[in-house]
């Protein structure tokens, strides 16, 4: 998803008997379902967990902003620019409620971005991949942004209140991106020959690392086992990715597109649609950094961050100076 | 890295007359421009009609360890509650 493969303590998930008093009463809390707030207590392993977590979210977040940036000067009216302009910013919106949301666990955001700028932290896999056409954004907004919805949506519940409530304003916002990306699909597909060829061509080059956002298949996962008891993964990845398949191929359909996977057919004994895992190598080939993009997106994101150091240094000596003269008055 | 913008908590009242409610923070230089900001980042979609900031630094907070004695000395107080009392139906609404 947008944290993938997030690692907790690596321990199997204690039994009560084994936690101390202290890690017992927070293992209660979040049982009762109550909301953990920054200055409560928190055991080490779940502060680190949800520090990773959230950081590789919003590190997504913020990542997520250049294919998409880089259609805004080649979008194909004056409308769509606006729109596609007004969905990256909210990503811009959505990095930032997630920094803050990390911060109160006592990091801070210039150290995540470190984090992020050495390589150390990840973001999802899904945007090493290229926008090569306009139907591209199409699909982005259609599969991508409908498969992060997907994890969201069940987070506004997760035990943490700051990232709970950075998730409900962010899935408000969502909802808009989905919607608008296959509004564009719709365009396509009801357009030329040509555009029809587009639309099919986004769908197959997005449908695979689509399903990979979800990470693999984490039913043995010591890390996803104790992120559930914690109550800061909600579902499982293949319940999610199933999930997603299931409200995914009708849409394909009434686009008239076709799923690039002949699996993909409604299972009458279960009610959910059958479909083929990824290529899992090729994801775990993109999260060590050899996608299609990895370099150019962390190239970018480096070069943001230091030409824009003189303007940081500016405003803050800027400010200095303001409130020296406030002093001496 | 050491000279990171401090951080800012926003408050802002919705269209409704209703207090100014606390919705999230930002980094800054200064307030006038953590307000700026504010107004980017938190009212796109015409979420207020005015905008509070305040250096995160700033705010004074209870702790959890003073949950006990902060608030429980009002849960002793139920008379503070309409419920409490007893009415007759007969008296009407009351």
């Amino acid at each position: 998803m947008y944290a993938q493969m997030v690692k907790s303590t690596g321990n199997a998930v204690k039994s009560l008997d084994e936690m101390t008093p202290q890690e017992a009463a927070f293992q209660a809390r979040i049982d009762a379902g109550e909301k953990i707030e920054p200055k409560d207590w928190m055991p080490d392993g779940y502060r680190l967990t949800l520090m990773r977590q959230i950081g590789q979210h919003a590190h997504s977040e913020i990542v997520g902003q250049l294919p998409e940036g880089n259609w805004i000067t080649r979008a194909p009216t004056l409308e769509r620019k606006a729109i596609l302009l007004a969905k990256v910013q909210d990503e811009a919106g959505h990095g930032l409620y997630l920094y803050c949301a990390a911060e109160t666990l006592g990091v801070s955001r210039d150290e995540l971005l470190e984090e992020l700028h050495s390589g150390r932290m990840k973001y999802s896999s899904i945007f090493n991949y290229p926008t090569l056409n306009w139907a591209d954004i199409g699909a982005v907004g259609w599969l991508v942004d409908g498969a992060a919805i997907m994890n969201q949506v069940p987070l506004q519940r997760c035990s943490y209140g700051p990232y709970s409530r950075a998730m409900v304003r962010i899935c408000k916002e969502e909802s808009f991106h989905q919607r608008q990306g296959y509004d564009i699909m719709m365009k396509m597909v009801n357009g030329s020959g040509a555009q029809r060829a587009m639309a099919q061509d986004a769908l197959n080059r997005f449908w695979y690392p689509s399903l990979m956002m979800f990470g693999p298949s984490d039913k043995d996962s010591v890390h996803s086992a104790q992120s559930m008891a914690w109550k800061i993964k909600i579902d499982t990845n293949d319940g999610l990715r199933q999930k997603f398949v299931d409200q995914t191929a009708p849409q394909a359909a009434y686009l008239g597109l076709t799923i690039p996977d002949e699996n993909v057919k409604l299972n009458e004994e279960t009610g959910h649609y059958d479909y083929s895992d990824p290529d899992w190598s090729e994801f775990f080939n993109v999260l060590k950094g050899n996608g299609p993009c990895n370099k150019e997106r962390l190239g970018a994101r480096v070069k943001a961050w230091e030409d824009g150091a003189w303007v940081r240094d500016g405003l803050m000596a800027n400010a200095a100076k303001k409130s020296a003269k406030i002093a001496a008055e | 890295m050491t000279n990171e913008m401090p951080l800012w908590e926003v408050f802002i009242r919705g269209q409704h007359g209703l207090n100014h409610r606390h919705v999230g923070s930002l980094h800054a230089a200064d307030a006038e421009m953590a307000l700026l900001h504010a107004r980017d980042v938190y009212t796109r979609r015409n979420e207020g009609v005015s905008i509070w900031v305040v250096k995160s630094a700033d705010i004074t907070a209870t702790s959890p360890g003073d949950k006990g004695p902060m608030f429980e000395p009002s849960n002793d107080k139920v008379y503070r509650h309409p419920t409490f009392f007893d009415i007759p139906d007969d008296v009407g609404a009351m």
